[in-house]
Protein backbone atom coordinates (compact mmCIF):
# COMPACT_ATOMS: atom_id res chain seq x y z
CA UNK A 1 0.00 0.00 0.00
CA UNK A 2 2.74 2.30 1.04
CA UNK A 3 4.72 1.27 -2.02
CA UNK A 4 1.80 1.99 -4.37
CA UNK A 5 1.31 5.33 -2.70
CA UNK A 6 4.96 6.13 -3.24
CA UNK A 7 4.78 5.13 -6.86
CA UNK A 8 1.68 7.21 -7.40
CA UNK A 9 3.36 10.14 -5.69
CA UNK A 10 6.43 9.81 -7.93
CA UNK A 11 4.23 9.58 -11.01
CA UNK A 12 2.29 12.66 -10.03
CA UNK A 13 5.51 14.54 -9.33
CA UNK A 14 6.96 13.64 -12.71
CA UNK A 15 3.71 14.45 -14.50
CA UNK A 16 3.41 17.85 -12.88
CA UNK A 17 7.06 18.61 -13.58
CA UNK A 18 6.54 17.69 -17.23
CA UNK A 19 3.45 19.90 -17.35
CA UNK A 20 5.47 22.72 -15.82
CA UNK A 21 8.16 22.30 -18.46
CA UNK A 22 5.66 22.57 -21.31
CA UNK A 23 3.52 25.34 -19.85
CA UNK A 24 5.93 27.65 -18.08
CA UNK A 25 9.16 29.34 -19.17
CA UNK A 26 12.30 27.89 -17.54
CA UNK A 27 13.98 29.59 -14.60
CA UNK A 28 16.39 31.56 -16.78
CA UNK A 29 13.56 32.85 -18.93
CA UNK A 30 11.52 33.72 -15.84
CA UNK A 31 14.40 35.83 -14.59
CA UNK A 32 14.56 37.57 -17.99
CA UNK A 33 10.81 38.21 -17.89
CA UNK A 34 10.97 39.69 -14.39
CA UNK A 35 13.85 41.92 -15.51
CA UNK A 36 11.81 43.04 -18.53
CA UNK A 37 8.81 43.66 -16.27
CA UNK A 38 10.83 45.77 -13.89
CA UNK A 39 12.86 47.80 -16.34
CA UNK A 40 10.96 47.93 -19.62
CA UNK A 41 7.34 47.68 -18.51
CA UNK A 42 8.53 49.80 -15.57
CA UNK A 43 9.28 52.73 -17.91
CA UNK A 44 5.55 53.38 -18.17
CA UNK A 45 4.05 51.40 -15.29
CA UNK A 46 6.68 52.27 -12.66
CA UNK A 47 9.40 49.98 -11.37
CA UNK A 48 7.25 49.31 -8.32
CA UNK A 49 4.27 48.72 -10.68
CA UNK A 50 2.25 51.48 -9.06
CA UNK A 51 1.56 53.00 -12.45
CA UNK A 52 2.81 56.00 -14.38
CA UNK A 53 1.80 56.92 -17.89
CA UNK A 54 0.33 53.41 -17.93
CA UNK A 55 -1.96 51.99 -15.23
CA UNK A 56 -0.94 50.18 -12.04
CA UNK A 57 0.15 46.55 -12.38
CA UNK A 58 -0.26 45.75 -8.70
CA UNK A 59 -2.11 42.51 -7.79
CA UNK A 60 -5.21 44.34 -6.51
CA UNK A 61 -5.60 46.05 -9.88
CA UNK A 62 -4.55 43.08 -12.01
CA UNK A 63 -7.08 40.85 -10.27
CA UNK A 64 -9.92 43.11 -11.41
CA UNK A 65 -9.47 41.88 -14.99
CA UNK A 66 -9.83 38.39 -16.48
CA UNK A 67 -6.39 36.76 -16.91
CA UNK A 68 -6.93 36.10 -20.63
CA UNK A 69 -7.81 39.76 -21.22
CA UNK A 70 -4.51 40.70 -19.58
CA UNK A 71 -2.59 38.14 -21.66
CA UNK A 72 -4.19 39.55 -24.82
CA UNK A 73 -3.30 43.09 -23.75
CA UNK A 74 0.34 42.10 -23.27
CA UNK A 75 0.51 40.29 -26.61
CA UNK A 76 -1.57 42.60 -28.78
CA UNK A 77 -1.35 45.95 -27.01
CA UNK A 78 -4.22 48.38 -26.49
CA UNK A 79 -4.97 50.31 -29.68
CA UNK A 80 -5.53 54.00 -29.00
CA UNK A 81 -3.17 53.93 -26.02
CA UNK A 82 0.65 53.80 -25.84
CA UNK A 83 0.53 50.11 -24.80
CA UNK A 84 2.42 48.30 -27.58
CA UNK A 85 1.92 44.70 -28.70
CA UNK A 86 4.69 42.52 -27.21
CA UNK A 87 3.99 39.55 -29.52
CA UNK A 88 7.25 38.75 -31.24
CA UNK A 89 9.15 39.68 -28.08
CA UNK A 90 7.04 37.39 -25.93
CA UNK A 91 5.47 34.00 -26.56
CA UNK A 92 1.97 33.07 -25.40
CA UNK A 93 3.55 31.14 -22.49
CA UNK A 94 5.76 34.11 -21.58
CA UNK A 95 2.73 36.40 -21.46
CA UNK A 96 0.72 33.93 -19.40
CA UNK A 97 3.55 33.50 -16.93
CA UNK A 98 4.04 37.29 -16.69
CA UNK A 99 0.35 37.89 -16.06
CA UNK A 100 0.38 35.21 -13.33
CA UNK A 101 3.50 36.76 -11.84
CA UNK A 102 1.86 40.19 -11.75
CA UNK A 103 -1.32 38.76 -10.23
CA UNK A 104 0.76 37.08 -7.51
CA UNK A 105 2.81 40.23 -7.01
CA UNK A 106 6.00 38.27 -7.71
CA UNK A 107 9.19 40.27 -7.43
CA UNK A 108 7.54 43.18 -5.64
CA UNK B 1 30.58 88.99 20.98
CA UNK B 2 27.09 88.06 19.94
CA UNK B 3 24.43 88.97 22.44
CA UNK B 4 20.95 87.68 22.42
CA UNK B 5 18.36 90.36 22.54
CA UNK B 6 14.64 90.11 23.12
CA UNK B 7 12.77 87.71 25.33
CA UNK B 8 13.73 84.10 25.77
CA UNK B 9 11.57 81.89 23.50
CA UNK B 10 8.58 80.42 25.26
CA UNK B 11 9.66 76.80 24.84
CA UNK B 12 12.89 77.19 26.78
CA UNK B 13 11.08 79.02 29.57
CA UNK B 14 8.55 76.23 29.86
CA UNK B 15 10.75 73.22 29.35
CA UNK B 16 14.00 74.11 30.98
CA UNK B 17 13.32 77.10 33.15
CA UNK B 18 13.57 74.90 36.25
CA UNK B 19 17.05 73.68 35.56
CA UNK B 20 18.48 76.50 33.53
CA UNK B 21 17.59 79.97 34.66
CA UNK B 22 19.38 81.99 32.08
CA UNK B 23 18.58 82.22 28.38
CA UNK B 24 22.21 83.01 27.76
CA UNK B 25 23.24 79.63 29.11
CA UNK B 26 20.72 77.87 26.84
CA UNK B 27 22.12 79.76 23.89
CA UNK B 28 25.63 78.66 24.84
CA UNK B 29 24.48 75.06 25.07
CA UNK B 30 22.90 75.28 21.62
CA UNK B 31 26.09 76.68 20.15
CA UNK B 32 28.14 73.92 21.78
CA UNK B 33 25.74 71.25 20.56
CA UNK B 34 25.77 72.51 16.99
CA UNK B 35 29.54 72.58 16.92
CA UNK B 36 29.76 68.85 17.62
CA UNK B 37 26.52 67.69 15.97
CA UNK B 38 26.89 67.49 12.16
CA UNK B 39 28.97 64.41 11.54
CA UNK B 40 28.79 65.06 7.82
CA UNK B 41 30.08 68.61 7.98
CA UNK B 42 33.64 67.40 8.44
CA UNK B 43 33.28 65.35 5.28
CA UNK B 44 31.85 68.17 3.18
CA UNK B 45 33.99 69.14 0.26
CA UNK B 46 35.43 72.58 -0.12
CA UNK B 47 35.49 73.18 -3.87
CA UNK B 48 33.44 74.54 -6.74
CA UNK B 49 30.59 72.43 -8.13
CA UNK B 50 30.65 73.58 -11.78
CA UNK B 51 32.24 70.34 -12.96
CA UNK B 52 30.03 68.13 -10.86
CA UNK B 53 26.84 66.23 -11.52
CA UNK B 54 24.89 63.18 -10.53
CA UNK B 55 23.57 59.94 -11.89
CA UNK B 56 20.30 58.35 -10.88
CA UNK B 57 20.58 54.72 -9.78
CA UNK B 58 17.00 53.89 -10.46
CA UNK B 59 16.65 50.43 -8.98
CA UNK B 60 18.36 51.16 -5.68
CA UNK B 61 16.74 54.55 -5.00
CA UNK B 62 20.12 56.26 -4.84
CA UNK B 63 22.21 58.81 -6.69
CA UNK B 64 25.95 59.07 -7.11
CA UNK B 65 27.50 62.52 -7.07
CA UNK B 66 30.11 62.80 -9.79
CA UNK B 67 33.24 64.77 -10.55
CA UNK B 68 33.42 65.14 -14.33
CA UNK B 69 37.01 66.42 -14.34
CA UNK B 70 38.59 63.54 -12.43
CA UNK B 71 35.79 61.26 -13.69
CA UNK B 72 35.06 59.73 -10.37
CA UNK B 73 32.22 59.26 -7.92
CA UNK B 74 32.34 61.47 -4.82
CA UNK B 75 29.32 60.32 -2.82
CA UNK B 76 26.39 57.99 -2.95
CA UNK B 77 23.13 59.30 -1.45
CA UNK B 78 20.53 56.66 -0.64
CA UNK B 79 16.94 56.48 0.53
CA UNK B 80 15.39 58.42 -2.33
CA UNK B 81 12.49 56.04 -3.07
CA UNK B 82 11.36 54.83 -6.50
CA UNK B 83 13.63 56.54 -8.98
CA UNK B 84 12.35 54.99 -12.19
CA UNK B 85 12.07 57.88 -14.63
CA UNK B 86 13.65 60.25 -12.09
CA UNK B 87 15.14 63.55 -13.14
CA UNK B 88 16.98 66.43 -11.50
CA UNK B 89 17.41 70.20 -11.63
CA UNK B 90 20.00 72.33 -9.83
CA UNK B 91 19.91 75.41 -7.65
CA UNK B 92 21.41 78.41 -9.38
CA UNK B 93 24.43 78.37 -7.06
CA UNK B 94 24.92 74.75 -8.22
CA UNK B 95 25.21 73.57 -4.63
CA UNK B 96 21.94 71.66 -4.43
CA UNK B 97 20.14 69.18 -6.64
CA UNK B 98 16.41 68.60 -6.59
CA UNK B 99 15.47 65.03 -7.51
CA UNK B 100 11.99 64.21 -8.78
CA UNK B 101 11.14 60.57 -8.05
CA UNK B 102 8.43 58.44 -9.60
CA UNK B 103 6.82 57.84 -6.18
CA UNK B 104 6.06 61.55 -5.75
CA UNK B 105 9.11 62.22 -3.62
CA UNK B 106 10.93 65.54 -4.03
CA UNK B 107 14.44 65.33 -2.57
CA UNK B 108 16.93 68.15 -2.06
CA UNK B 109 20.53 66.99 -2.04
CA UNK B 110 23.65 68.87 -0.97
CA UNK B 111 26.28 68.11 -3.61
CA UNK B 112 29.23 69.22 -1.47
CA UNK B 113 28.28 67.18 1.59
CA UNK B 114 26.70 64.24 -0.21
CA UNK B 115 23.64 64.31 2.00
CA UNK B 116 19.89 64.45 1.66
CA UNK B 117 18.89 67.84 3.05
CA UNK B 118 15.16 67.44 2.83
CA UNK B 119 12.59 65.15 1.26
CA UNK B 120 8.86 65.69 0.85
CA UNK B 121 6.30 63.26 -0.51
CA UNK B 122 4.27 65.66 -2.57
CA UNK B 123 2.08 63.34 -4.65
CA UNK B 124 1.36 59.68 -5.27
CA UNK B 125 3.05 59.44 -8.61
CA UNK B 126 5.12 62.07 -10.38
CA UNK B 127 7.02 62.46 -13.60
CA UNK B 128 9.37 65.44 -13.57
CA UNK B 129 10.11 68.94 -12.48
CA UNK B 130 11.63 72.31 -13.19
CA UNK B 131 13.22 75.24 -11.37
CA UNK B 132 12.07 78.80 -11.93
CA UNK B 133 14.06 81.44 -13.78
CA UNK B 134 15.15 83.10 -10.52
CA UNK B 135 15.80 79.81 -8.77
CA UNK B 136 13.32 80.46 -5.99
CA UNK B 137 10.64 77.95 -6.97
CA UNK B 138 10.72 74.25 -7.78
CA UNK B 139 7.75 72.81 -9.68
CA UNK B 140 6.80 69.13 -9.89
CA UNK B 141 4.43 67.58 -12.43
CA UNK B 142 2.27 64.71 -11.27
CA UNK B 143 0.37 61.75 -12.64
CA UNK B 144 -1.58 60.90 -9.47
CA UNK B 145 -3.28 63.16 -8.63
CA UNK B 146 -2.60 65.07 -11.83
CA UNK B 147 -1.39 68.64 -11.64
CA UNK B 148 1.62 70.75 -10.77
CA UNK B 149 2.82 71.59 -7.29
CA UNK B 150 5.19 74.43 -6.65
CA UNK B 151 7.60 74.57 -3.71
CA UNK B 152 9.99 77.10 -2.24
CA UNK B 153 13.45 76.04 -3.39
CA UNK B 154 15.05 76.74 -0.02
CA UNK B 155 12.60 75.09 2.39
CA UNK B 156 10.53 72.86 0.07
CA UNK B 157 7.43 74.44 1.62
CA UNK B 158 4.38 74.25 -0.66
CA UNK B 159 3.78 77.57 -2.42
CA UNK B 160 1.09 76.76 -4.98
CA UNK B 161 -1.00 73.83 -6.16
CA UNK B 162 -2.16 73.95 -9.77
CA UNK B 163 -4.63 71.13 -10.41
CA UNK B 164 -4.88 69.80 -13.97
CA UNK B 165 -8.65 69.63 -14.02
CA UNK B 166 -10.28 69.71 -17.45
CA UNK B 167 -13.59 69.03 -19.17
CA UNK B 168 -16.23 67.99 -16.69
CA UNK B 169 -13.89 67.81 -13.72
CA UNK B 170 -11.49 65.03 -14.67
CA UNK B 171 -7.86 65.28 -13.60
CA UNK B 172 -5.12 64.90 -16.20
CA UNK B 173 -1.62 63.51 -15.97
CA UNK B 174 0.90 66.29 -16.49
CA UNK B 175 3.99 65.94 -18.70
CA UNK B 176 6.59 68.19 -20.30
CA UNK B 177 6.99 70.64 -17.41
CA UNK B 178 9.67 73.28 -18.07
CA UNK B 179 10.62 76.73 -16.83
CA UNK B 180 10.34 79.72 -19.13
CA UNK B 181 11.53 83.33 -18.94
CA UNK B 182 9.29 85.72 -17.04
CA UNK B 183 9.13 83.43 -13.99
CA UNK B 184 6.81 81.07 -15.87
CA UNK B 185 6.30 77.32 -15.94
CA UNK B 186 4.88 75.62 -19.02
CA UNK B 187 3.35 72.14 -18.95
CA UNK B 188 1.15 69.80 -20.92
CA UNK B 189 -1.94 67.83 -19.94
CA UNK B 190 -1.60 64.32 -21.40
CA UNK B 191 -5.24 63.28 -21.05
CA UNK B 192 -6.74 66.68 -21.89
CA UNK B 193 -4.51 67.61 -24.85
CA UNK B 194 -3.79 71.06 -23.38
CA UNK B 195 -0.78 73.26 -22.83
CA UNK B 196 -0.82 75.51 -19.77
CA UNK B 197 1.33 78.49 -18.97
CA UNK B 198 1.64 79.49 -15.31
CA UNK B 199 3.04 82.92 -14.49
CA UNK B 200 4.47 82.78 -10.98
CA UNK B 201 5.63 86.41 -10.78
CA UNK B 202 3.44 86.67 -7.70
CA UNK B 203 3.71 83.18 -6.15
CA UNK B 204 0.60 83.82 -4.07
CA UNK B 205 -1.51 84.46 -7.16
CA UNK B 206 -0.47 82.18 -10.06
CA UNK B 207 -1.83 83.31 -13.43
CA UNK B 208 -2.59 80.26 -15.57
CA UNK B 209 -3.32 80.48 -19.32
CA UNK B 210 -4.87 77.45 -21.01
CA UNK B 211 -4.39 76.34 -24.62
CA UNK B 212 -6.83 73.61 -25.60
CA UNK B 213 -7.05 71.12 -28.50
CA UNK B 214 -3.33 70.89 -29.08
CA UNK B 215 -3.58 67.27 -30.33
CA UNK B 216 -3.96 63.74 -29.03
CA UNK B 217 -1.87 62.30 -26.21
CA UNK B 218 0.94 64.83 -25.89
CA UNK B 219 3.63 62.68 -24.22
CA UNK B 220 6.46 65.14 -23.53
CA UNK B 221 7.65 68.61 -24.45
CA UNK B 222 10.73 70.76 -24.79
CA UNK B 223 11.52 74.43 -24.77
CA UNK B 224 14.13 75.92 -27.09
CA UNK B 225 17.34 77.06 -25.38
CA UNK B 226 16.32 80.72 -25.70
CA UNK B 227 13.06 79.96 -23.92
CA UNK B 228 10.92 81.15 -26.81
CA UNK B 229 9.29 78.06 -28.35
CA UNK B 230 7.57 75.31 -26.39
CA UNK B 231 7.01 72.13 -28.41
CA UNK B 232 4.89 69.19 -27.30
CA UNK B 233 5.26 65.82 -29.05
CA UNK B 234 2.06 63.92 -29.78
CA UNK B 235 1.71 60.19 -29.38
CA UNK B 236 -1.84 59.91 -30.71
CA UNK B 237 -1.11 61.63 -34.03
CA UNK B 238 1.86 62.38 -36.27
CA UNK B 239 2.90 65.92 -35.52
CA UNK B 240 3.96 68.30 -32.77
CA UNK B 241 2.27 71.27 -31.11
CA UNK B 242 4.19 74.56 -31.03
CA UNK B 243 3.58 77.55 -28.76
CA UNK B 244 5.51 80.78 -29.33
CA UNK B 245 5.92 82.21 -25.83
CA UNK B 246 6.74 85.62 -27.30
CA UNK B 247 3.28 85.63 -28.86
CA UNK B 248 1.13 83.37 -26.69
CA UNK B 249 -2.02 85.03 -28.00
CA UNK B 250 -1.30 83.59 -31.44
CA UNK B 251 -2.05 80.21 -29.83
CA UNK B 252 -0.73 76.72 -30.48
CA UNK B 253 -0.02 75.59 -34.00
CA UNK B 254 0.75 72.22 -35.49
CA UNK B 255 4.16 71.48 -36.98
CA UNK B 256 5.40 68.42 -38.87
CA UNK B 257 1.81 67.39 -39.40
CA UNK B 258 1.49 63.83 -40.73
CA UNK B 259 5.25 63.23 -40.70
CA UNK B 260 4.69 59.48 -40.75
CA UNK B 261 2.21 59.58 -43.60
CA UNK B 262 1.88 56.29 -45.45
CA UNK B 263 4.17 54.52 -43.02
CA UNK B 264 3.19 51.74 -40.68
CA UNK B 265 3.85 52.86 -37.13
CA UNK B 266 5.96 50.33 -35.22
CA UNK B 267 5.14 49.25 -31.67
CA UNK B 268 6.64 51.83 -29.32
CA UNK B 269 8.39 50.00 -26.47
CA UNK B 270 9.65 53.20 -24.91
CA UNK B 271 8.29 56.72 -25.19
CA UNK B 272 10.74 59.18 -26.74
CA UNK B 273 11.92 62.06 -24.57
CA UNK B 274 11.91 65.66 -25.67
CA UNK B 275 13.57 67.08 -22.58
CA UNK B 276 17.04 66.94 -24.04
CA UNK B 277 16.55 69.51 -26.75
CA UNK B 278 18.52 69.16 -29.93
CA UNK B 279 18.79 72.50 -31.59
CA UNK B 280 21.87 72.80 -33.76
CA UNK B 281 22.28 75.96 -35.81
CA UNK B 282 19.00 76.58 -37.62
CA UNK B 283 17.84 72.99 -37.25
CA UNK B 284 15.95 71.12 -34.58
CA UNK B 285 16.31 67.34 -34.42
CA UNK B 286 13.31 65.43 -33.11
CA UNK B 287 12.48 61.76 -32.61
CA UNK B 288 9.82 60.31 -34.93
CA UNK B 289 7.38 58.29 -32.81
CA UNK B 290 7.14 54.66 -33.93
CA UNK B 291 9.69 55.11 -36.72
CA UNK B 292 13.41 54.46 -37.05
CA UNK B 293 13.94 58.09 -37.93
CA UNK B 294 15.08 61.45 -36.64
CA UNK B 295 13.17 64.39 -38.10
CA UNK B 296 14.98 67.59 -39.02
CA UNK B 297 13.11 70.89 -38.83
CA UNK B 298 14.15 74.40 -39.84
CA UNK B 299 13.54 76.49 -36.70
CA UNK B 300 12.88 79.66 -38.74
CA UNK B 301 9.93 78.22 -40.69
CA UNK B 302 9.24 75.12 -38.53
CA UNK B 303 9.04 73.15 -41.81
CA UNK B 304 10.55 69.70 -42.14
CA UNK B 305 13.81 69.78 -44.08
CA UNK B 306 14.88 66.17 -43.73
CA UNK B 307 14.55 62.82 -42.10
CA UNK B 308 17.48 60.69 -41.07
CA UNK B 309 17.23 56.89 -41.00
CA UNK B 310 18.68 55.58 -37.76
CA UNK B 311 19.29 52.27 -35.97
CA UNK B 312 16.00 52.10 -34.04
CA UNK B 313 13.26 54.22 -32.51
CA UNK B 314 14.97 57.26 -31.01
CA UNK B 315 14.49 57.97 -27.31
CA UNK B 316 16.82 60.91 -26.69
CA UNK B 317 18.05 63.09 -29.54
CA UNK B 318 20.54 65.55 -28.08
CA UNK B 319 22.89 68.07 -29.63
CA UNK B 320 26.42 68.61 -28.40
CA UNK B 321 26.77 72.06 -26.87
CA UNK B 322 28.58 73.22 -30.05
CA UNK B 323 25.79 71.84 -32.27
CA UNK B 324 28.26 70.00 -34.50
CA UNK B 325 26.92 66.52 -33.75
CA UNK B 326 23.64 65.10 -32.52
CA UNK B 327 23.64 61.94 -30.41
CA UNK B 328 20.77 59.46 -30.43
CA UNK B 329 19.92 56.48 -28.23
CA UNK B 330 17.18 53.95 -28.90
CA UNK B 331 14.20 52.12 -27.47
CA UNK B 332 14.10 48.53 -26.36
CA UNK B 333 15.13 46.10 -27.88
CA UNK B 334 17.69 48.12 -29.86
CA UNK B 335 19.00 50.04 -26.87
CA UNK B 336 22.57 48.75 -27.03
CA UNK B 337 23.57 51.30 -29.66
CA UNK B 338 24.19 55.04 -29.83
CA UNK B 339 24.47 56.87 -33.13
CA UNK B 340 26.15 60.15 -33.91
CA UNK B 341 24.67 62.41 -36.59
CA UNK B 342 26.74 65.00 -38.42
CA UNK B 343 24.61 68.16 -38.43
CA UNK B 344 26.23 69.46 -41.63
CA UNK B 345 25.60 66.40 -43.81
CA UNK B 346 22.49 65.26 -41.87
CA UNK B 347 23.84 61.70 -41.95
CA UNK B 348 24.80 59.15 -39.34
CA UNK B 349 28.57 59.34 -39.16
CA UNK B 350 29.23 56.79 -36.43
CA UNK B 351 27.63 54.01 -34.41
CA UNK B 352 28.77 52.97 -30.93
CA UNK B 353 27.86 49.81 -29.04
CA UNK B 354 28.28 50.73 -25.38
CA UNK B 355 26.17 47.76 -24.25
CA UNK B 356 22.56 46.86 -23.58
CA UNK B 357 20.32 49.44 -21.96
CA UNK B 358 21.82 52.80 -22.91
CA UNK B 359 19.29 55.01 -21.14
CA UNK B 360 20.72 58.52 -21.13
CA UNK B 361 23.47 60.82 -22.42
CA UNK B 362 24.84 64.00 -20.87
CA UNK B 363 27.53 66.33 -22.20
CA UNK B 364 30.16 68.11 -20.15
CA UNK B 365 29.41 71.87 -20.17
CA UNK B 366 31.42 72.65 -23.29
CA UNK B 367 30.88 69.29 -24.90
CA UNK B 368 34.31 67.65 -25.06
CA UNK B 369 32.93 64.52 -23.42
CA UNK B 370 29.62 62.72 -23.26
CA UNK B 371 28.63 60.43 -20.38
CA UNK B 372 26.37 57.46 -21.09
CA UNK B 373 24.44 55.33 -18.64
CA UNK B 374 24.48 51.65 -19.61
CA UNK B 375 21.86 50.02 -17.43
CA UNK B 376 22.43 46.32 -18.04
CA UNK B 377 26.20 46.60 -17.57
CA UNK B 378 25.79 48.74 -14.42
CA UNK B 379 28.21 51.23 -15.94
CA UNK B 380 28.73 54.86 -16.79
CA UNK B 381 30.87 55.24 -19.88
CA UNK B 382 32.60 58.45 -20.90
CA UNK B 383 33.35 59.14 -24.57
CA UNK B 384 35.44 61.81 -26.22
CA UNK B 385 33.11 63.59 -28.65
CA UNK B 386 35.92 64.30 -31.12
CA UNK B 387 37.66 60.93 -31.33
CA UNK B 388 34.40 59.07 -30.44
CA UNK B 389 36.55 56.77 -28.27
CA UNK B 390 35.70 55.60 -24.79
CA UNK B 391 38.01 57.26 -22.28
CA UNK B 392 36.63 56.23 -18.89
CA UNK B 393 34.21 53.91 -17.16
CA UNK B 394 32.59 54.00 -13.71
CA UNK B 395 30.43 51.56 -11.80
CA UNK B 396 26.83 52.53 -11.11
CA UNK B 397 23.83 50.41 -10.12
CA UNK B 398 21.27 50.36 -12.95
CA UNK B 399 22.10 53.92 -13.95
CA UNK B 400 19.52 56.01 -15.77
CA UNK B 401 19.44 59.83 -15.96
CA UNK B 402 22.75 61.73 -15.80
CA UNK B 403 22.56 65.42 -14.87
CA UNK B 404 25.47 67.88 -14.72
CA UNK B 405 25.35 71.13 -12.75
CA UNK B 406 25.77 73.29 -15.88
CA UNK B 407 22.03 72.71 -16.34
CA UNK B 408 21.53 75.22 -13.52
CA UNK B 409 22.06 78.04 -15.97
CA UNK B 410 20.05 76.76 -18.90
CA UNK B 411 16.40 77.50 -19.49
CA UNK B 412 14.30 74.36 -19.71
CA UNK B 413 16.79 72.02 -18.04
Amino acid sequence: MLKTGNRLFTFCMLASMAAAVFSAPDAARQAELLYLLKHDCGSCHGMTRKGGLGPSLLPEDMNKRPPQWLVNTVLDGRPGTPMPPWRGELSEQDAQWLVDAMRRGEGL
Amino acid sequence: MHRRSGPCPRFCLEKIADTVRSCGLVFLLVVLASSIQPATAAECLSRGTGDMGLVIERASGSVQILDTTVKTSLFRVTGLGDLSHASAVFSRDERYAYIFGRDGGLSKIDLLCGVLVKRVMQAGNSIGGAISQDGSLVAVSNYTPGGVKIFAADSLALVADLPAVYGDGKSSKVVGLVDAPGQQFVYTLYDAGEIRLADMSDPAVPQVSVFTDIGQQPYDALITPDGRFYIAGLFGEDGLALLDLWQPRAGVRRILDHYGRGKQKLPVYKMPHLEGWAIAGDYAFLPAVGQHEVLVVDTRSWKQVGRIAVHGQPVFVVAQPDGRQVWVNFAHPLNDTVQVIDTQTLQVKHSLQPGKGVLHMEFTPRGEHVWLSVRDLDQLQVYDTKSLKKIAQLDAEKPSGIFFTARAHRTGL
